[in-house]
């Protein structure tokens, strides 16, 4: 299905268009093109409740894109479901040039290791210290000799501040601790692409701005794509370089954060400077409160 | 009335739809089991945890076990003058039914609820979850080391219930009540078949061990991700165990020695 609409679309730009090589990259060269996720007409219910209704989003490769919006709007669930643990009901998604709901096991499992995902938990494997637990990847994909996986999770915890942490257990850490375990051990395989949800929650101001500074550098360094969710606009805004605001699914505003800050939009104005009244509600949808209260 | 049908055709449903998905899972774990065998440290463990932990409460109540067979065995037969005869009785009630039944049922209190409570932890905390974004197959790595443990304990609990058992039977019979010593090993060499009891014993032990296993890490795998289902998953392995280990006694001792 998609196989021959790809190669319709190759035959229109051979035969139509001037820029045939520009093209052909887009469509078919995983390493060439500008765009590495890109999700188009995305819809998604969970029962009833319709999470995303039209979705359009492109994360541009090498970039750090934030994408912010009100608790509860589905921020988690995209990751999701650009990391194939959930199918769209309609639309696609495609990442590095496949389309991840038509990946087979394998294709999806070979696509996945690829990319890093920083759960909002942490999720780290209770049964496994610190050490094990980043060297987790490390010995499920690779056959590198114990010394080599020794020094790369040492330099995976160096970066995070904690290597002086290994021999925890992950019952003795903090959240915010365990949070940066979860991300030395999401970058130890060197991944194209790193899923941050909700890095800063529960951080320290101090820890807050080394990893702010850590995911810029890891994504300027190492090349890596990055994807941020996160609540807080202004540590997010200052080191990204595209922000989305989704909200009651749609994209309510896209833009650089410099743009969005002085959006004219009230919705994206709401959200980037924090106000409780507004276009955005606050509350989950109920029935009117006065009614609520007066018929117990 | 018409609520009562809806409810049972609904109930209905959703029985067969878990069981497809038992059986899906069951499909998915057992293609996983080539991968355990290659990288035998996880299976270790495993055995370990659910093998070697279990060896207390299983030797005791083997002991236990082995101890009132003798006494009501004992009062039985001396009414009729055969308590020479009662290495017989302790050591066919053992190795025919009680080792693999009561072991079975153990092991389903003991393992079965660990095992599933473990898994619907890393399932509530999003372990597996993190796991599949690892690449890495929660079946594979998780649950087949868990099936196959489960799987190769439960003979080898069983068997060492019997021996204890008929231990047991031994120091209250000889020990304590005075049955000849003779008498109480060699009626039991010359009446326990190899074939006919202990290779049944064997095949109950093994049929059990799988199902026991099989419940315990679907139930763990498929619960609802809350503190609530997990302890409500616990549950239901502990139940659903002891109904199949009761059920398919019944069913495997009519095929065995029925008809
Ligand atoms: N397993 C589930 N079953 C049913 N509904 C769910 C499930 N998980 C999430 N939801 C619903 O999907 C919606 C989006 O959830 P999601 O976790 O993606 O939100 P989020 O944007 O990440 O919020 P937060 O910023 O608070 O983490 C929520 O309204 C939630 O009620
Ligand atoms: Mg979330």
């Amino acid at each position: 299905m998609t196989a021959a609409f790809r190669i319709m679309r190759q035959r229109f730009s051979w035969t139509v268009s001037k820029n045939y090589m520009q093209r052909s990259a887009e469509t078919t060269g995983p390493a060439a093109s500008e765009t590495l996720v890109k999700i188009r007409d995305l819809h998604f219910a969970r029962g009833e409740r319709v999470i995303f209704d039209g979705v359009d989003l492109d994360i541009p490769r090498g970039r750090l894109t934030a994408i912010m919006g009100p608790s509860g709007t589905g921020k988690t669930t995209l990751l999701r479901l650009i990391g194939g643990q959930l199918t769209p009901d309609r639309g696609s998604i495609e990442v590095d040039g496949l389309q991840v709901q038509e990946l087979g096991r394998k294709a999806l499992y070979d696509l996945r290791r690829r990319m890093g995902m920083l759960f909002q938990s942490g999720a780290l494997l209770t049964d496994l210290n610190v050490f094990d637990n980043v060297a987790f990847p490390l010995r499920e994909h690779t056959n590198l000799p114990e010394a080599m996986i020794r020094d790369l999770v040492l330099m995976k915890l160096q970066a995070v501040g904690l290597r002086g942490a290994r021999d925890l257990q992950p019952s003795e850490l903090s959240g915010g601790m365990a949070r940066r375990v979860a991300l030395a051990r999401a970058i130890a395989l060197d991944p194209m692409m790193i899923m941050y949800d909700e890095p800063f929650t529960g951080q320290d101001p101090i820890s807050m701005g080394a990893l702010v500074q850590l995911i810029r550098l890891l994504n300027d360094a190492l090349g890596l794509t990055s994807i941020i969710v996160s609540h807080d606009v202004q540590e997010t805004a200052a080191i990204s370089d595209y922000v989305y605001v989704i909200s009651q699914g749609k994209v309510i505003g896209q833009g650089s954060p410099e743009a969005l800050g002085n959006s004219d939009s009230a919705l994206v104005k709401q959200f980037m400077q924090g106000l409780p009244d507004g276009p955005v509600p606050f509350h989950y949808p109920a029935r009117d409160y006065m009614e609520d209260l007066l018929n117990a | 009335m018409l609520d009562w049908i809806r409810g049972l055709g609904r109930g209905g449903f959703r029985f067969f739809e878990t069981l497809g998905r038992a059986n899906l899972f069951a499909l998915k774990t057992l293609v996983g089991i080539p991968a355990v065998l290659v990288r035998p440290r996880l299976l270790v463990a495993q055995l370990f945890s659910v093998g070697v932990l279990s060896l207390p409460i299983i030797i005791l109540s083997g002991v236990f076990v082995g101890m009132v067979l003798a006494l009501q065995g004992y009062n039985t037969l001396v009414d009729f003058g055969a308590e020479e005869s009662l290495g017989v009785v302790v050591a066919l009630s053992i190795v025919r039914e009680l080792g693999p039944v009561v072991t079975g049922l153990l092991f389903a209190g003991r393992a079965g609820s660990a095992l599933t409570a473990e898994i619907g932890l890393m399932k509530a905390t999003e372990q597996l979850a993190g796991m599949e974004m690892m690449a890495v197959d929660p079946i594979h790595r998780v649950i087949a080391p868990r099936f196959l443990a489960g799987f190769i304990s439960m003979p080898l609990l069983a068997a060492i219930f019997a021996a204890l058992g008929i231990y047991g039977g031994y120091f209250v019979g000889v020990g304590l009540l005075g049955v000849d010593e003779g008498a109480y090993w060699s009626q039991m060499q010359s009446q326990v078949d190899l074939y006919d009891d202990v290779y049944n014993g064997v095949i109950k032990s093994l049929v059990f061990g799988l199902v026991v296993t099989w419940i315990a890490v679907f139930e763990g795998y498929d619960t609802v991700p809350t503190s609530e289902g997990v302890s409500r998953s616990t549950t239901r392995t502990v139940v659903y165990s002891a109904f199949a280990v009761l059920g398919l006694d019944f069913v495997l001792t009519a095929l065995m020695f029925g008809a």
